[in-house]
This record gives structure tokens, C-alpha cells and sequence, in this order.
């Protein structure tokens, strides 16, 4: 694949830039010699049309959600409205320095304070932060949060472990490790829900909190999560849910009511936000009362009509962005949540749901189901059965007919797991158009499989050597 | 239905048939009846797509700080995004695409990401660099730990002269993991001063240029450090003149790539910049984008490396990251390839003009003087005879400036911050000087 460092020619730009008044050597020297740049930084030397036909020409190498179904199970990704682009382009928010005073932001903090709001109502829970930038920084707040608890009521370190069910997603234990908590897994119950005789034996006195994803990664909800929070609480500890699922119980059931403590939220899985190509998204941490007081800096406050910074908490954890957090990702939820209205979250839940269900009803009778059941918004096939074809195999086969796979080898307790997630975004039509998709590569993994083994046969590269570029990383030009 | 959901009720019949079940509430059976929700959740009643831009736009409007003239830097600046950067961000297929980890489909994204990693490994002199972090804060918070685990050193030593904002982030990450922060002094050059490196020290952070603007001088630090790393946090705009932190032993260079043709935002999102030396490749957070061949012998991307991160190594990983701030990497990227080489010289160059002219005029005022003696690049703290009326006059007069306030946390009173970029006009310069001409 060509780089943009393969394009152009030794002195094109791509952009115009007001020339220096002096000469570039008399500037210079107003840096000490030794701080120099002696050589310029090797960069692309471009026209602007190359420049634009050879991003153009590599999106054209990429799939995303405009492109076509993309059941990525636990990333939820759902049709990005292209309404909250524009407003998020919007002079007065994207122009706006995060130094600038509370009387010169109104609009701005207006728009935090609103969206703080609706999340404290989603969440069922009284208060929040919206400083972390992602999912997992989300989790990385909670667990200091976490941890000041327990060091303020003089129990840290003697606790130390958090309990984390072995359905989990990776970022959780990495969180908990993080601020230096000991991770201790907890196996599921054959049906897929977190083994309560488990928890019980688990549960003693160096136990600081646990991690609960609901639904769970397998797409079922724990449907004892009132009796798990319960002898958590019980035992001295604290609840952490991981907020990535929540597409299917928006407007439905409350964290806060299931017993939850800490509950991050993923604006750009539930709330619509474009993915990026990895990135950024949001991840707003609602706590209950018990952790306010230690919550991030500064917190929006409405006085009168006034918005205003509030820095009166003086058990915070500090902070965990320098500013706001991602305010842009955070206005286009705030401007999804102002078109759906309560009565659209619940449409979203339900429709994220029924297409789940429909996807597993049918798919059920071709692949395995192992955790077998109504499912959320989400479930989780095995590749097993097919032969020497493998997951892999399979994900790879339905590129070929033109959709993204669902995610693969997760959650770890499914051999050969194939998580598919369609979200309430996809027309019938296309759910159908997947179905027929996967009954056809099982019969050809039965027929052909030398056809699914080699896939894909109609991307823009073969399957791709991951091996190789482990053992030899080259990660850069020359 | 709304326009996001394209169900009809025949689908939702068909849908609910063919699951056997004949309402949606039965697909929510699992939920006990004490812990469903019914009634209002968030209150708000569902509203057509023209109401909620007018709605958000009359917010937007009343943000009226987008009316000043930003002399405000602090760490965040104001240089001009060629149209190219927003027009190929707006490309759906890159931004509604995630994470690349299914190659084949994501070659366009995996390339850029090479790109960018070859970019910022030119920038700052490291062997490698990963595709972003969230911000140049939490990137240098997780340089830290990333030393920490390095070095098993529990020290790590912050210079006074870091942006308060990041500070206090890399603050948090050190208590959350025991790791005690001690602060570096600057001088009357507004230059840290390393005297000596206590034991167990795990790193030594260097910001370049720092938050008062001036240069620092990187010689020799690596030298003192022993086993620790020397971390350095540059803003990438600047290393267009400024000599690579590579040239001078940096372990790993660290950065807030907001400069790089991404807007404000009000402080988000931004963009972690993320390089190190090849030794410490292994210990490295985020995601990185690797060369390989597929099975016909064809060049193409992955992810590399994924071993070290959380989804494959769980509580054993080098960091939890995993989203980060790709679209914002993909900017940069666009970004640095618009300029070239000597467009960035440029804006570098152009905006030191633009800082050192205003510096020069201001310093003749009677009672106004730069607070340092160091060299320094587009940024420069002004004392003042009244520093809180003096941003209060200039803001009157259209300008907004780093306040007073904001410097204080680092032990600067009576003075106020002034960045410039390549943006700044003769006129704008103008206007600033006759404000404090004014009177005091």
C-alpha cells in the first residue's frame, strides 16, 4: 500500500502558511545553537490534490458503519448521525479555548451541565463526572475512586482485590491493576451469570469492589444483579458496572436501582458518537452518593441562569483530563439525546434487542449456541463444528460478502467465539442479507472449506500475515 | 420510529414471529419486574432534527469567548487547519469505522497510522511511536507509569514550569499508583534547574517547550539519569526548529498534538502523542500499526504487537487504553503532510516572529516586563503592574490571554501568559499594545 511519503515531489505543499517577515536564518538564531534544529523533519512534500486523492484513495480501502453492517459485538456500532457532525463543527464550540473564563463558555458548560443531567437520569444515579476520555478511562477513574474510598475510611490496602467474572472485557482487569488492585477472577455458572456460591466464597474482607458488566459480554442480563450488588455490599465492598451494553436497557432499567456505585458510560457506543477509527470517544462515570465527594475537578454548577466551575470538594481524586474531557464527543450525545426524547432511548433499546434476538433465532439453527436463551442486545456463537474451518475462517468469509465480521475469540469462556452485535440501526433486509451470508459459508465450510480457509477473496489485501509482524515489527518508514 | 431506526411495525411482527414471542416486552423478561424502569427516564419529550440545531446552535452562540482574539495558549493553540484536514476527516468510511482490528477492511486507517507513526518518530528523533493516546496529559501520566515499571523506581521529577492542568493529571495517575511526584525548580531564565536525582527516582520529565514558553536546555540530562528515563513533553509544532529530544538520549517523548490542525474544542478531544526509543518498545501503551504481507506476498497493514495490550493480556498489560484519539491522529497526520517540511518551518518560524515583535513592544512599555530571561519560543509570561486588570482591559478590548489565575499554581503572581501563532495580524499585534498603552 502506498504511504503519502510515496507521493509528490521535493518542494510541493499542500498548504499555504504567511511566510516569516525575516529570513528563516535570522530566526533561527533567536534559539540557543545547542536547542537547533539542524535538519528539517523528513515530511511528505505534496500538492494539495495528491493529498486529497490519496486519503480519499485509502478510505476507499476501509469499512465503516456508512459502509455497511458492522456487528462488532460490545462496540455497538450504530448509524453516526451526520446532524451531530455539524453541530460539533460549530464555531462556537469547536473554536472555543478551554482557558477561557465561565462567563465567556455559558454555551459551552451549558451544554455539560445539560448532558450531566440526562446521564444522572439514565443512570438512575446522583452524580457525575465527565472528565474521562474513553471506556476504560472511565474504569481507570472509578477504581481510584475506588481506592480514595477505602484509604479515607483507613481500609486500603487491606482492600485490595477486586472481583472481576471471567466473561470480562480486558480492559477491566487492566484498569483495576493500574491503581494496584489484585484482580481475582470469578467463574460463571453455565448459564452465563456470575456464580453466586463463587462470589460468596470470594467475598472477605480484602475485597474492595467488583466489576460487573450488564448485560454481561455474552449478552445476558444477570437477572440476580439486585441479590450480587446486595452481598457485595454486604461484605464491606463496592459495585462497578461497565457500562459498554447499556444500547440494551436504555430508559428501561437503572443502574442506580440494580445497586450499582460506579457505572461508566461509552458515548460513543450507546449515545451514537462516531467511532474515529479507534478513537476519541467518552466514557462519563456516574457514582452514587457514598462516592461524590471524591469525584474529578472541576464540576459544572447552574447558579440562577449562571454556569459556573465549581472546585468545593476537598476529598476529590483530582483530575483525570486536563480540561472538560472530549466536550465535542459529549455535544453529540447531548444532541442525540435531545432528538430521541425518552420515548426514542427506549425505541433504541428495544429495537437494538429485537434485532439481536432475531439474528440469534436464526442463526442458532446453523452454528452453535453455547450460553442459549433470550439474549440482550448482543450473543456470542461458537465457530466450533465446522470442521477444520475456525472463527477466523468465518469472519474472514463474510468480507467476502461485503459485511464487517462480528467480533471473534471473545469473551474468553466461548471457544471459537463469534460476538455479533447488530444494533437497532440495521434494516431488516440487511439482517436477512447476514443470515443468509452465514448459513452459506457453513455450507461451504462443509463443501469448500479450502474456500473459507483462504478468505478473503475480495478485499483489498489477502489475509494478512499477523505472525509475521509480530516477530519482525517494522512500524514505521525507514 | 424515528429516523435512526428504519423497523416498520410489519418488521417488528416479522422480527417477534420469527423469535416466537409476540411483544417487545418479552424480550425483556430477564429484567425484574422490581428493577424495570417505566415512566420518564430523562423527561424530555422526542424533537424533529431542526429543532435540536436550533437548540444547540442559539448554546453555541452564546459561548461568546470564540469573539476574542486568542493570545491564550497554556499548552493549546491557535494555528490555522488548512480545509483539507476537516474535508478528508469528514469521510465516513474513516470516521465511522473502529479500531482496525480486522485488517483487510481496514487498510486505509492502518496506513494513515503508519503514516502518522513515521511522522512523529521524524518529529521527535524516537524509533517509535504508537497511533495516539487521549491527550498529551494522560500520555505523559502514562510515560510515568511507564518508567515506573521500567525502572521500579517510585520517584518521578516534575518540573514546576508543566502546565497546571497537566500536572494535575499526571498527579492523579502517580497517587493512583503509588508513585511520589517531586517538583524540579526553575530559574530566573524560567529553565528547570536539575540539581541531583534522588534514589529510586524512575524518570525525569522535561517539558519543551514549558509551560512559560522558553526553551529548555535538554544537554546532559540523560547523562545524570542512570537507569531512569528521561521523558520529555514537546509541543510538535515547536520541534519544526527545536533540535529532536532523540539527539539528546530521551527515552520517550511524549506530547499534546492539538497544535497539529485540531480545533479548541474546549479541551477535547485533543490528541496524546506517544514515541520512545526501540528498548522500550515492548513497554509501550496504545495501539501501533505494523508493515506486513498477505498471503499472496502483497504489502499491507496490521495491528502489531497487540500482545502487550489489555484485551490479550489483561491485568498484565502495558496500559487499559484502548479507544484513544485516532480521528484527531488522522488530522495530525493530514496536517503535517499539507505542510511538508517547510510549511511547518513556517508556522514555527512565524509564530516565534509574531511572539518575539509583541514581546519586544510590550517589554518598552513603562512597568510591563517578561517575567524570564530564558530563550523562548511562541509563548511568553509578562509581568504587569496589575495583571488582573490587565487581562480584564485586554478582554474588554477583544483579546483573551492566559490569566494571572492560571499561572499561579506555578508560582508566578502579577503576571499573565501570551501565546501567538501564525494567525496573529499586524493589526491584532497592534490592538494588544494599545490596550496596555492605555494606562495601567
Amino acid at each position: 500500500m502506498a504511504t503519502i511519503y510515496d507521493r509528490g515531489a521535493p518542494g510541493r505543499r499542500a498548504a499555504s502558511t504567511p511566510s516569516p517577515k525575516r529570513g528563516a536564518d535570522e530566526l533561527m538564531a533567536l534559539i540557543p545553537e545547542d536547542a537547533r534544529r539542524d535538519k528539517l523533519p523528513h515530511l511528505p512534500q505534496v500538492s494539495q490534490p495528491e493529498l486529497v486523492r490519496h486519503y480519499t484513495a485509502l478510505s476507499r480501502l476501509n469499512y465503516g458503519v456508512d459502509s455497511g453492517f458492522y456487528p462488532l459485538g460490545s462496540c455497538t456500532m450504530k448509524y453516526n448521525p451526520k446532524l451531530n457532525e455539524d453541530l460539533a463543527r460549530l464555531p462556537g464550540f469547536a473554536g472555543l479555548h478551554p482557558g477561557l473564563s465561565a462567563e465567556r463558555s455559558q454555551g459551552a458548560l451549558r451544554a455539560l451541565w445539560e448532558l450531566g443531567e440526562m446521564l444522572k437520569r439514565i443512570a438512575g444515579m446522583p452524580a457525575i463526572t465527565l472528565q474521562p476520555a474513553a471506556g476504560a478511562h472511565g474504569e481507570l477513574t472509578g477504581m481510584l475512586l475506588l481506592k480514595k474510598y477505602f484509604q479515607e475510611r483507613g481500609e486500603y490496602p487491606a482492600r485490595h482485590k477486586v472481583l472481576l467474572p471471567d466473561s470480562a472485557h480486558g480492559t477491566n482487569p487492566a484498569s483495576a491493576a493500574m491503581v494496584g488492585f489484585k484482580v481475582v477472577s470469578l467463574p460463571s455458572t453455565s448459564r452465563g451469570t456470575v456464580d453466586l456460591e463463587a462470589l460468596n466464597k470470594a467475598l472477605d474482607n480484602e475485597v474492595a469492589g467488583i466489576m460487573l458488566t450488564v448485560p454481561n459480554t455474552l449478552g445476558i442480563f444477570e437477572d440476580e444483579i439486585a441479590e450480587i450488588t446486595r452481598l457485595v455490599h454486604t461484605a464491606g465492598g463496592l459495585t462497578y458496572f461497565d457500562g459498554a451494553n447499556l444500547n440494551s436497557f436504555l430508559g428501561r432499567a437503572l443502574p442506580g436501582e440494580m445497586g450499582a456505585d460506579i457505572f461508566h458510560f461509552n458515548l460513543h457506543k450507546t449515545f451514537s458518537t462516531p467511532h474515529g477509527g479507534g478513537g476519541p470517544g467518552a466514557g462519563p462515570l456516574a457514582v452514587s452518593d457514598t462516592l461524590a465527594p471524591y469525584l474529578p475537578l472541576p464540576d459544572v454548577v447552574l447558579e440562577g441562569e449562571e454556569y459556573r466551575l465549581s472546585w468545593d470538594r476537598s476529598q476529590s481524586i483530582g483530575r483525570v483530563h486536563p480540561y472538560h474531557g472530549n466536550f465535542l464527543v459529549s455535544l453529540r450525545a447531548l444532541a442525540y439525546i435531545l432528538l430521541l426524547g425518552d420515548e426514542g432511548l427506549k425505541e433504541v433499546s428495544a429495537g437494538a434487542v429485537l434485532a439481536a434476538n432475531y439474528l440469534r433465532a436464526k442463526l442458532e439453527k446453523v452454528f452453535q449456541l453455547p450460553y442459549a436463551g433470550l439474549c440482550k442486545h448482543e450473543f456470542v456463537l461458537s465457530g466450533q463444528g465446522l470442521g477444520d474451518v475456525r472463527t477466523v475462517d468465518i469472519a474472514k468469509r463474510l468480507m467476502d460478502y461485503g459485511f464487517h465480521p462480528p467480533t471473534v475469540y471473545f469473551p474468553l469462556i466461548v471457544k471459537e467465539a463469534l460476538m455479533v452485535e447488530p444494533t437497532e440501526t440495521e434494516p431488516l433486509e440487511i439482517l436477512d442479507a447476514f443470515v443468509e451470508a452465514m448459513i452459506r459459508i457453513a455450507d461451504e465450510a462443509r463443501e469448500q472449506p479450502d474456500t473459507v480457509k483462504q478468505a478473503p477473496h475480495t478485499t483489498p489485501v489477502r489475509r494478512l500475515n499477523e505472525a509475521q509482524a509480530a516477530r519482525q515489527p517494522v512500524l514505521r518508514l525507514p | 420510529m424515528g429516523e435512526y431506526i428504519p423497523h416498520t411495525p410489519e418488521d417488528i411482527r416479522h422480527m417477534l414471529e420469527a423469535i416466537g414471542v409476540s411483544d417487545i416486552q418479552d424480550l425483556f423478561t430477564d429484567i425484574t419486574e422490581e428493577l424495570r424502569h417505566e415512566g420518564p427516564t430523562t423527561g424530555l419529550p422526542s424533537r424533529d432534527e431542526a429543532w435540536v440545531r436550533n437548540y444547540v446552535q442559539r448554546m453555541a452562540d452564546s459561548s461568546t469567548g470564540t469573539e476574542l482574539v486568542p493570545f491564550l495558549g497554556g499548552g493549546l493553540y491557535d494555528h490555522y487547519s488548512p480545509s483539507v484536514v476537516g474535508h478528508i476527516l469528514s469521510r465516513g468510511e474513516l470516521f465511522t469505522a473502529y479500531t482496525p482490528y480486522q485488517a483487510e477492511l481496514s487498510q486505509g486507517t492502518l496506513t494513515w497510522m503508519f503514516e502518522f507513526q513515521t511522522m512523529i518518530c521524524e518529529l521527535t528523533g524516537m524509533d517509535v511511536a504508537n497511533s495516539s493516546m487521549y491527550d498529551g496529559a494522560t500520555a505523559l501520566a502514562e510515560a510515568v507509569l511507564c518508567a515506573h515499571r521500567a525502572t521500579k523506581g517510585t520517584t518521578v521529577l516534575v518540573p514546576r514550569a508543566l502546565s497546571p492542568w497537566v500536572r494535575a493529571v499526571v498527579d492523579t495517575y502517580c497517587w493512583g499508583a503509588g508513585i511520589k511526584v517531586k517538583e524540579v525548580p526553575y530559574g530566573e531564565d524560567g529553565r528547570m534547574q536539575v540539581d541531583d536525582i534522588p534514589e529510586g527516582t524512575c524518570g525525569l520529565i522535561a517539558a519543551q517547550p514549558n509551560y512559560f514558553g522558553c526553551i529548555e536546555d535538554l544537554r546532559g540530562l540523560k547523562e545524570q539519569l542512570g537507569k531512569a528515563l528521561f521523558i520529555v513533553s514537546v509541543n510538535p509544532v515547536a520541534l519544526a526548529v527545536l533540535e529532536a529530544p532523540g539527539k539528546f538520549g530521551a527515552d520517550i517523548v511524549v506530547g499534546e498534538g492539538q497544535p497539529l490542525g485540531i480545533p479548541f474544542g474546549f479541551g477535547g478531544p485533543l490528541l496524546g502523542l506517544f514515541a520512545a526509543r526501540e528498548e522500550h518498545l515492548r513497554r509501550m501503551p496504545g495501539r501501533v500499526s505494523g508493515r506486513t504481507v498477505d498471503a499472496e506476498g502483497n504489502e499491507g497493514y496490521v495491528m502489531a504487537l497487540q500482545t502487550r495490550e489489555q484485551h490479550i493480556r489483561r491485568e498484565k498489560a502495558t496500559s487499559n487504553i484502548c479507544t484513544n484519539s485516532a480521528l484527531c491522529a488522522l488530522a495530525a497526520t493530514v496536517y503535517l503532510a499539507a505542510q511538508g517540511p517547510e510549511g511547518l518551518r513556517d508556522v514555527a518560524l512565524a509564530s516565534m516572529e509574531r511572539a518575539h515583535e509583541l514581546a519586544k513592544r510590550l517589554e518598552d512599555l513603562p512597568g510591563y516586563s517578561l517575567a524570564f530571561g530564558g530563550p523562548y519560543f511562541n509563548e511568553f509570561i509578562l509581568r504587569c503592574p496589575d495583571a488582573e486588570g490587565t487581562a480584564r482591559k485586554l478582554e474588554q478590548a477583544g483579546i483573551a490571554v492566559l490569566p494571572p489565575s492560571a499561572l499561579e499554581p506555578t508560582g508566578v503572581e502579577g503576571a499573565i501568559g501570551v501565546a501567538l501563532t501564525e494567525r496573529r495580524t499586524d493589526e491584532e499585534l497592534d490592538l494588544f499594545v494599545s490596550v496596555l498603552e492605555g494606562g495601567n
